[in-house]
Order: structure tokens, then sequence, then C-alpha cells
């Protein structure tokens, strides 16, 4: 690959085109070749009867999203599979090493911590996320004058994510100076150092993740406003009061919306690292109290150079999350209601087949 | 129970009994309308207090900024420190160019590529069809972090490094996510519409081009805003990939600047605020597009 690449910018120097521009016009170039192989590919065969215009059309079309795919996610992964079984820096020849990495891992303390932190956030922040965005959400389903208003404010510091975020909440909870101190002080409390204290540090990380509620709060709004109103009068009917309207109607007929948003919450959970990389610089925090797994895997692969061991650090991970989603799922089915294995969803699966 | 005396006195007999129940119900629900109204006020009011903060901090004099104890509103706007800290020791201008650049260019990418497969996905017929659209959303799954490495070696044995093509080329190449948001929309236009289109001989791409897009305005400008904001944020990329200062985007000129001025907070939230200015003007100008497709393009999971 890299000596296409090499041989395709050589011709490019001889054709003075900018030295900036050179890598990207080589890309052009050996992506309108793939794409022009793909193309010549299905019309030989529409030629040829094998499959119809219509298939070789929604081949054409599918065609980014599958050379995309191939080139940079499942390519990659087996790539970094064969890494995993090699010990390699970058600079000298990859060795061969089978599984003695995975064999590290089990007994690296550092990877305990990173897999002990990470598990310990997602399983805390998620419910509490969830939880709150839930309860807002029903707040915010009231009607009264100017609940737009309130909405887009819950709304906004989702959009503020990131190292914004960050450097703001490292100011907030600032342990003499800050806001969070600051306001405990007025009632006689001195409050601890927060995110310079190892106990308190991951705790305030995900202080700092429900302030970002708000995106899942306008999921859950618009789950809510579908409920059908029918269910509420027949309840109210039969004299139900508004904790089991909430418990036997909203919450079942929100499950799902639940569920997807669990889902989601936690393998992006998971995938936390400016907070941890911002706090303290490529630190990790005070005695690793923020070491996330993918600060560690960073560390490994871009500070340490140790590209066989951050493969296997990866696919690890890629497992891990794969099992906590199949627990979800494999929970799932005890507590979400899908109102439709019925004629509505039915007509809706037809779609997609 | 006064009220309640007091109604059944007032109110009299026969059919006019219900006429105070109503009366009831609706005071009852002013009261808990009112509650509700408090407690939104009052969570919030916590909520905000943050942003406002970040505000009142950027405001302060370089003395107030670590004044103990801490003072929320300053005795003096300094509006000065946005200017000092945008363009005093790191260049943010530059910085704002750059991450203008990766952010138009990684829009522009994410929508070429994802339109068309929704578009197949969504209205096109093909043996497997049903089969890759769920093994698409599989995909979706995958944790970027494991290709981290082996993609790190392929950009840099092409050159890449340091350059900011290793963060723009993937985009070109269709995203999971918004593909899927996009076919859900594209369902949810009458086929009838298409089947006119292709009787009067129209091309897949015209019709995808002059029907389905112009009725897909919601989900597109949806697609846009999460793209957008995704870009725009983005960091652990940025941290492997861009090496020397003036290539910097906006977290990381911010990720520098809070490691080398600790200690000024008062430019440090006067830049963190200008960064993030473009997202939220963009929102407040986009509100009701942005929120109609979140809800519209199914992203809740159904």
């Amino acid at each position: 690959m890299s000596d296409i690449v090499q041989s395709l910018e050589g011709l490019l120097e001889r054709l003075h085109i900018d030295v900036g521009l050179r890598p990207i016009l080589s890309l052009v170039i050996l992506l309108a070749a793939v794409f022009a192989v793909i193309c010549a590919a299905l019309w030989g065969a529409v030629r040829a009867r094998w499959i119809s215009r219509n298939t070789a059309a929604f081949w054409i079309f599918v065609s980014p999203w599958i050379v995309g795919f191939l080139l940079f996610t499942g390519g990659p992964m087996v790539y970094s599979l064969v890494l995993s079984f090699t010990n390699w820096n970058l600079i000298d020849p990859a060795k061969f090493i089978g599984i003695a990495n995975y064999k590290e891992a089990l007994s690296d303390p550092d990877l305990g911590q990173a897999i002990k932190v990470t598990l310990t956030y997602a399983v805390v922040s998620v419910p509490l996320q969830t939880v709150l965005s839930l309860a807002v959400a029903l707040l915010m389903n009231v009607k009264v004058r100017g609940i737009h208003v309130f909405r887009t404010i819950w709304y906004l510091p989702s959009l503020v994510t990131g190292v914004a975020q960050a450097v703001l909440f490292i100011w907030v909870f600032n342990p003499s100076y800050g806001l969070a101190n600051g306001l405990l002080r007025l009632f006689g409390i001195e409050g601890p150092k927060w995110l310079f204290d190892a106990h308190w540090a991951l705790a305030t990380v995900v202080i700092m993740s429900l302030w970002t509620v708000g995106g899942n709060m306008i999921i859950y709004l618009a789950g809510l406003q579908d409920i059908s109103k029918d269910l509420y009068e027949a309840a109210e009917l039969d004299g139900a009061n508004r904790w089991r309207l909430l418990w036997n109607i909203t919450i079942p007929q929100v499950s799902p919306v639940i569920f997807f948003n669990v889902v989601t919450g936690l393998i992006y959970a998971m995938q936390t690292f400016t907070q941890g990389y911002v706090v303290t610089h490529n630190g990790g925090g005070p005695a690793d109290s923020l070491l996330f797994y993918v600060l560690y895997l960073y560390q490994n692969a871009f500070s340490f150079f140790r590209m066989g061991y951050a493969s296997a650090l990866a696919w690890i991970f890629f497992v891990m999350i794969m099992v906590l989603t199949a627990l979800v799922f494999r929970g799932s089915a005890f507590w979400v209601y899908y109102e439709s294995q019925r004629p509505r969803e039915r007509r809706r699966r037809v779609h997609v087949g | 129970m006064a009220v309640e005396a007091a109604d059944a006195v007032t109110a009299g007999s026969g059919p006019r009994r219900a006429a105070p129940t109503r009366e009831q119900a609706r005071r009852i629900r002013r009261i808990r309308r009112s509650g509700a109204y408090v407690l939104l006020v009052i969570s919030t009011a916590i909520f905000v207090l943050p942003f406002l903060w970040m505000v009142t901090t950027s405001l302060k004099s370089d003395e107030d900024n670590l004044a103990f104890p801490p003072q929320f509103i300053p005795d003096s706007f300094h509006f000065e420190n946005y200017a000092r800290g945008w363009s005093g020791s790191l260049p943010f201008t530059t910085f704002l160019v750059n991450t203008v650049l990766i952010t138009a260019l990684s829009m522009l990418g994410n929508l070429v590529s994802c339109v068309l497969p929704a578009y197949a996905f969504a209205r096109m017929r093909a043996r497997w069809a049903g089969v890759l659209f769920a093994a698409m959303l599989a995909t979706m799954m995958i944790p970027r972090e494991i290709t981290l490495v082996p993609k790190f070696i392929l950009f840099s044995k092409l050159g890449w490094v340091n350059t900011y093509l290793p963060l723009i080329v993937p985009e070109f190449f269709g995203v999971a996510l918004y593909i899927f948001l996009l076919r859900q929309f594209f369902t949810t236009i009458p086929q009838e519409l298409i089947d006119a289109a292709r009787i009067d001989g129209a091309s897949e791409l015209r019709i995808l081009w002059t029907v389905m897009l112009p009725l897909s305005k919601p989900a597109i400008a949806a697609i846009c805003l999460f793209s957008f904001v995704s870009n725009w944020n983005q960091y652990l990329e940025p941290v492997i990939y861009i090496r020397s200062t003036e290539k910097f985007t906006l977290p990381l000129g911010l990720g520098m600047f809070s490691g080398q001025y600790a200690t000024q907070y008062n430019q440090m939230m006067a830049v963190a605020l200008l960064s993030m200015l473009p997202i939220l003007v963009l929102f407040f100008i986009a509100q009701k597009t942005f929120i109609r497709g979140v809800t519209l393009t199914g992203i809740a999971g159904r």
C-alpha cells in the first residue's frame, strides 16, 4: 500500500504538484481507482445478467460505507488482533511473542486499576444519569408558560462537552477558590479537595457527567409525548393515583427508550478519555484515581510506544464492552416493555427486510 | 376540607353540583402547576450555576480572579480578558481557523457519504440488503478505540501524521449512526412520490436529489448539527495526530492553555466561552429544526 502511495507521490512530484497537496491527491487517485474497479465489476455482472440493474445500483450506493468500514474499522481491527500477538515499539521490527501480551495484562496492576476506575464510573454514572434525565423530562413535560426556555437551558450544556467542560469543572471544583467549596463554606462546610483527592476525584467526574443529561432528557421527553393519552384516561377512570400512573404506564411505555439510552450510555461512559487526560495533563489523576481505560491504552500506545500491548488492551476492551452490552440485553427481557409485538411494529419490521 | 364545605354551601343542589368539583380540580391543578414551577426554577437555577460562574469569572480582574473567599459577582467587569486570552501567548485565531476547516470538511464528508447508503437502505431492493443493514447497526457498538493503534500506524505510513487528513478523510466514508438516522427518516416519505418519479423516468440519483432531500430537511439539519458538535469538540484523535502548535484545534489549544496558565482562570474561562460560542449560536439559530430532527429521526431508539 505505502509503495503504491510512494510511487504515486513521485509521479505527482514530477508533475510539479505542491507538496501539501500530494498526500490528498494520491489518496483521491487511489479511491477513484477503487471505485472504478467496483463499478466496472458491477457493470460486468449486470451485462452477464448475474445481477439486476437495481442490485448493482444498491451496491454502488452503499459502497462508501462498505469501503470505509473495510479501510478504517474492519481492516484495522484484524490488524490490531495480529499486532496484539507481537512486541513492537514502531522502530525495531515487530516480534511475534504469542499470547505474552495477554498474560501480562492478567497481572498488570495498572490495568486492574484502569478497569476498576472505568467500570465504577460506568456503573455509577449511567444509572444516575438515567434517573436524573428521566426525572427532568417528567418535570419538563408539564405545560406551563416558558417551558421551552427551561428545556433549552437544560439542553445546552450537553453541547458543551470535552475540554471546555473539563476546564470549567476544574475551576468550579478548585479546592480553595472554586464555586463548589465557596457555596459549601456558606453553610459552614469545608468541602473536599475534589479532583485533587484520590477518594473524591472519580465522584467529581460523575457529577460533571450529570451536567450533560440534557441530551437524554430531550429523548425521554419525545418518548413521554408519544404515550397515548387514552392509557392515562382509562387508568384514571379506574381510580389510579399519580404514582401508579407513573409506575404502571409512564415507565413501562418509555422503557424501550430507557433501554436504548442505558446501552449507548454505558458504551459512551466506558470510552471516557478527556476528563482523565485534561485534569492532570496525561497523568491519570491523584493516585491513578482517574486512570480511565482509554487513557491507559493511549499511554501505552503513544507515551510508552508499546503498540503490541496497546493492541491487546484494545481487544480486551472490546470484549469487555461486548460482555457488558450482552448482560444489559439479557437483563432487558425483565423490564423492557415493547408495545408492539403488534401490527404497527410488525409493519415496520417488513421495511427493514 | 374548608374549601369543600364552602363549595357545598354555594353549590346548591341538582345538576349544578358538578360545577364546584370542576372548580376544585382546577384549583388543585393550579397548585400542582405552581409547585412544578417552583421545582423547575430551583433545579434550573442550580443547573445553570456553573455556567454563570464561568461567565462572571471571565469578567473578573486579575486580582479578583483568585479572591478568597470566592466572589460570585465581580466588583468591576473586565471585558478585555477576552481579547487578552484570545490573542495572548497562544494564537487562538489560528486554532479557530483550523477547527473551522476540519469541521466544515468533515461535515461535508459526513453528509455526502451518509445520504447515498441511507437512501439505498431505505428505498432500494437487493438480496442481502437486510443482512447488510443489520451488520451496519452492529458496527455501531464497536468502540473506535480498538482501531486507534492500527489506524495510527496506517496514517503514519502514509505520511499523514501532523496533517488534518487522519481527522477528515475517514469522515468521507459514512458514519453508521447518521446513515441509520437518515434511513429511518427516508422510510417515512411516501413511496407513492418515488414511484411517480420512477414512472416519469427519473434515475435513482435524481429521485434522491429532487424528491427525498427536499423532504428530509429536518433530518439533514439534525445530522449537520450532530456532526458539527462532535467534530468541533473532538479531542482524542487531534491529540494523537496533531503535533505542531500552529496546527492545533481549539480544544487542543484550550487544553494547552489550562496546562500552561493554570491560575489565570478569568482568561481561561473567556477563551473557553469563545470556543463554544459557534455551537451555542448555531443551536439557537437552528433550535427548532434540531429538536424536531432529534425526535423525528428516532434517535430515541424506536
